[in-house]
């Protein structure tokens, strides 16, 4: 252990406030990097989700309008 | 004799080998980073000229070597998808370019603070500062290229040819400190043969060395595989996982 007190510790020699800032920025902005990109991660699948059910959705109306569609057709020709 | 690389060409297996890999590597970079760090802030002694200063040293270093390192990789991959439009390629280089430009400006805001006590200045145009400040401007631009695009495979094409024009900018900040006057300090780790630090201050560096490399490989796959989702979403695979999670996240609803 290179000092002698929690407080020496805290003051780093004199230069405490620069260490810190240091460790302190590098920290903050490496967890903001990990969270973005873990959200990030659990966005595109939820885009994908709901993107998948409307393009379900359509796919149903496109085909319910076509079947009944094809019965009028039918009562035409009869 | 390289057939066994064959399968992770393909994207789907790369998804879940890289999925597979993200607990180990992240218990790996929590073990070599607390090391590092905790040994690094109250173990290692003071440098008998800038004192507790130095401390700096141990995120300063690891972020800047990794900032370079990450862009290398980054040239690699762009290479690799402009000659042989290898999409994986293109989807590892997107995932790379945010997490270097973060430990850019990781490197950048902790040399500021370390150059203010020590040099009197925090930001000097010199050029070892000027050209790490534009690795961060390439990667900030590879970003903005690779979301300028819909269409994916052609923002791949613009963000790689930027990168391969950048590449030039690494020998500069590599070789700046001696082909220029500058306040920077010269090497101490990277010398060959010997590097010149004692030694019970090289063993925390290694850990924290290793500890940020392997963060970085943890965040570049995490971002990998929703690259590699965005590029595939129309595949039944990717379908598939989409499907699972709408179903588990309605049963935790239900709940």
């Amino acid at each position: 252990m290179q000092f002698e007190s929690f407080s020496a510790f805290l003051d780093m020699g004199g230069y405490g406030f620069y260490v810190w800032l240091s460790f302190g920025v590098s920290t903050a902005l490496i967890f903001a990097l990990i969270i973005s990109s873990v959200r990030g991660h659990k966005q595109v699948i939820k885009n994908i989700a709901i993107r998948q059910q409307r393009d379900d959705k359509l796919r149903q109306l496109r085909k319910q309008r076509n079947d009944t569609k094809t019965n009028t057709d039918k009562e035409v020709t009869q | 004799m390289w057939k066994w690389l064959h399968p992770y060409a393909n994207p789907e297996v790369s998804y879940h080998f890289t999925g597979k890999l993200i607990p180990w590597l992240s218990a790996l970079t929590v073990l070599f980073l607390s090391i590092g760090i905790i040994w690094a802030l109250a173990f290692a002694p003071a440098d008998y000229q800038q004192g507790d200063s130095f401390r700096i040293f141990y995120i300063h270093v690891p972020a800047a070597s990794l900032s370079m390192g990450i862009y290398f990789g980054m040239a690699i991959a762009a290479f690799t998808s402009l000659v042989w439009q290898f999409k994986l390629a293109d989807a590892s280089a997107a995932a790379m370019a945010p997490v270097g430009a973060v430990f850019t400006a990781i490197a950048l805001i902790t040399g500021a603070a370390w150059g203010k006590p020590m040099w009197g200045t925090w930001w000097i145009w010199d050029a070892r500062l000027t050209s790490e400040l534009i690795l961060l401007f390439l990667y900030l631009g590879v970003i903005a290229l690779h979301s300028a695009f819909e269409d994916k495979t052609l923002a791949g094409k613009a963000a790689g040819i930027l990168t391969l024009v950048g590449v030039i900018n690494l020998p500069i900040i590599k070789y700046s400190v001696e082909w220029w006057n500058t306040l920077h300090q010269g090497s101490t780790v990277s010398k060959l043969g010997k590097p010149s630090m004692s030694v019970d201050m090289l063993w925390p560096f290694v850990f924290c060395f290793l500890g940020f490399a392997l963060l970085v490989g943890v965040i570049v796959c995490i971002r990998f595989r929703s690259e590699i989702l965005t590029r595939n979403s129309i595949r039944p695979w990717v379908k598939a996982i989409a499907l699972e999670h709408t179903s588990s996240s309605k049963v935790a609803e239900n709940k």
